[in-house]
């Protein structure tokens, strides 16, 4: 689970964050969180909804400000020099704010320059993050006329438009098709394979899964375990599970020696799942084993379901 | 989507950002342009229009009672007042209504806020697109009142310049009351309450001078009325040194109320 001594002295981290503290009134949305996202890789953040990952983002580019720690982005002290360290990122939030009124080719010209893309590359920026999001022929759409899918698309070819060496994605997928989901997967994969950092937040396990090298599961606003995937279901769920079928006075006895036992488990579904089965011993109830995985360790983290 | 490789190499990588930078005032300005190209005939016909009407219904109203108020012949004080209404509403409404429907609505100034543009620059450059408009748009109560007769001056080319200055303010004055508003209906209260007042008691249609002692010196607090002196003392070729104190309070109105529009919007946009 120690990517970071993997890490140590090769590079200083991509994003830093240490002790972060930030609330809105009396809720405390982000609750000391420590972070460390080393350059090159995909790094997963993992949450239910509510647990700050947003906020976190938003803190990333200075469009929230901590109440206590210290953030670093590509080595950028933030607040103090965070215009510095968005020149060489890019956003995708999780809600849209595109520009309603314009095309698509226009937002994307108005970003370049946002991004101080020089005027002779413009154009070809433009054209590249049109291809990128697989929008170049709806390039003069406007963008109340697009669907949803392809409003996320843009919102993905905006945040690229600057060819950034970091990249934040908040919840990138949602609303998308799966097929749409699938190119979008192939894309993050291709940002990290050049060596771009991405930063993504998802409510998908299988996302966090297929993508992310490192994963970090949030929990009321803070990081309440981080590893690679396999690492993460070995540590929180075991080998295998146990899958307990039957009707509600069957589950309920199975609950009870699960109890007396002192072992982990959850309803998944209509079954009961038993957390590391491979050390149940004789009074395991019959069930299906089956290998534990990265939705398994979530639940057990943080207590709570996924979609 | 494709999975095209993207160079790991940044565009900007070396380049040190500064502040107020041209660049950044040129990005957002360049969103108001797109949007200008689309509207621009609505905005040119109702500011043409306005005026006109306003010189019809004053100039055929007045103009048969009086040949002249306050020593200016009558087409001369309404063309000139009417400048400075024109400058008003283009400037005041656009910095209300845009500012917030682009903050809280449409989003936009979270976008931009997270690229490399801060509040001071993104409001910067929002209220110097609206004057500017607002400066040259100033000029088409002129260019009326010029078909009805009034006498052209080279004067006039000021103009657009005290348009500009008058209208930096009341734009940053709107968006601090798009800042401070915490719904779009509570704009009414402003209209009604300070830019109807405001308009009327500025010397615009008829003269400070018969205003009871107590409005006369809310009237010269009004910026409003500095922007008509000066436009009228411009366009009809009677510039003097009392202008050089117009010019100062439209100044410092302007600077005043930019910093504050940036102090009171930065803090709602950054959380
Ligand atoms: N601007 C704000 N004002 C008040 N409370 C806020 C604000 N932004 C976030 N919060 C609160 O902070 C907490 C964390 O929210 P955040 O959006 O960061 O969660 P999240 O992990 O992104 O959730 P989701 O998966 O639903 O997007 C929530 O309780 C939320 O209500
Ligand atoms: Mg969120």
């Amino acid at each position: 689970m120690d990517w970071k001594t993997d890490a140590a002295g090769t590079a200083t981290a991509a994003i830093s964050l240490r002790g972060v503290v930030k609330r809105y009134g009396p809720i405390v949305a982000v609750n000391g969180l420590d972070l460390e996202v080393p350059p090159g890789i995909c790094f997963g953040l993992l949450g239910p909804n509510g647990a700050g990952k947003s906020t976190t983002m938003r803190m990333l580019t200075a469009q929230a400000l901590a109440d206590e720690g210290t953030i670093r982005v590509l080595g950028y002290e933030l607040p103090r020099e965070s215009k510095q360290s968005r020149l060489e990122m890019g956003v995708v939030p999780q809600l849209d704010n595109l520009d309603v009124e314009l095309t698509c080719r226009q937002i994307l010209t108005v970003f370049a320059r946002l991004y101080r893309v020089p005027r002779a590359e413009r154009t070809l920026a433009v054209e590249r993050a049109l291809q990128l999001a697989n929008l170049l022929p709806r390039a003069d759409t406007i963008v109340r006329e697009l669907s949803g899918g392809m409003r996320r698309r843009l919102l993905v070819g905006r945040g690229l438009i600057h060819k950034p060496r970091l990249v934040l994605l908040d919840e990138p997928t949602v609303g998308l098709d799966p097929q749409v989901r699938q190119e979008l997967w192939s894309l993050i994969d291709g940002l990290r394979a050049s060596g771009v950092t991405v930063l993504m937040s998802t409510h998908y396990i299988e996302e966090a899964e297929r993508l992310a090298d490192v994963v970090a599961v949030m929990s009321q606003g803070k990081i309440v375990a981080q590893g690679t995937p396999p690492e993460l279901v070995l540590a929180h769920a075991g080998e295998q599970v146990l899958e307990v079928y039957g009707p509600p006075a069957q589950l309920a006895e199975a609950s009870e020696i699960v109890a007396r036992n002192g072992w982990q488990s959850r309803r998944s579904g209509p079954a009961l799942a038993i957390m590391r089965a491979e050390t149940l011993d004789g009074e395991a109830p019959q069930g299906v084993r089956r290998p534990a995985n990265l939705e398994d360790a979530f639940v057990a983290l943080t207590g709570e379901e996924i979609e | 989507m494709s999975a095209h490789a993207q160079a790991p190499e940044t565009v900007g990588g070396a380049r040190r950002v500064g502040r107020l930078e041209p660049a950044a005032l040129a990005g957002v300005m360049s969103r108001d342009v797109v949007i200008f190209k689309r509207y621009w005939k609505a905005t040119t016909f109702s500011s043409v229009v306005q005026p006109t009407i306003y010189l019809l219904a004053f100039g055929l109203g007045f103009g048969t009672l009086l040949k002249q108020i306050d020593h200016v012949k009558t087409i001369e004080y309404i063309a000139t007042g009417t400048v400075a209404t024109a400058v008003l509403f283009s400037s005041a409404f656009p910095g209300m209504f845009n500012t917030f429907i682009r903050w809280q609505f449409q989003r936009t100034y979270d976008a931009m806020l997270a690229a490399p543009v801060d509040v001071e620059e993104l409001i910067t450059a929002e209220v110097l697109w609206i004057s500017l408009r607002a400066g040259v748009y100033g000029l088409a109560p002129l260019l009326v009142g010029i078909a009805f007769g009034l006498e052209p001056d080279p004067g006039m080319l000021l103009v657009p310049f005290i348009g500009f200055l008058t209208g930096f303010g009341f734009a940053a004055f709107g968006v601090v009351i798009a800042a401070v508003a915490k719904t779009i209906d509570n704009f009414n209260y402003v209209t009604s309450a300070v830019l109807t007042p405001m308009f009327l008691v500025a010397g615009t249609f008829f003269p400070i001078s018969t205003l009871p002692a107590g409005l006369r010196t809310i009237a010269q607090i009004n910026p409003l009325y500095h922007c008509v002196q000066l436009v009228r003392d411009a366009s009809l070729g009677a510039l003097g040194t009392a202008d050089l104190g117009h010019a100062a309070v439209l100044l410092g109105f302007a600077v005043v109320m930019w910093r504050i529009a940036i102090w009171q919007l930065g803090k709602r946009l950054i959380d």
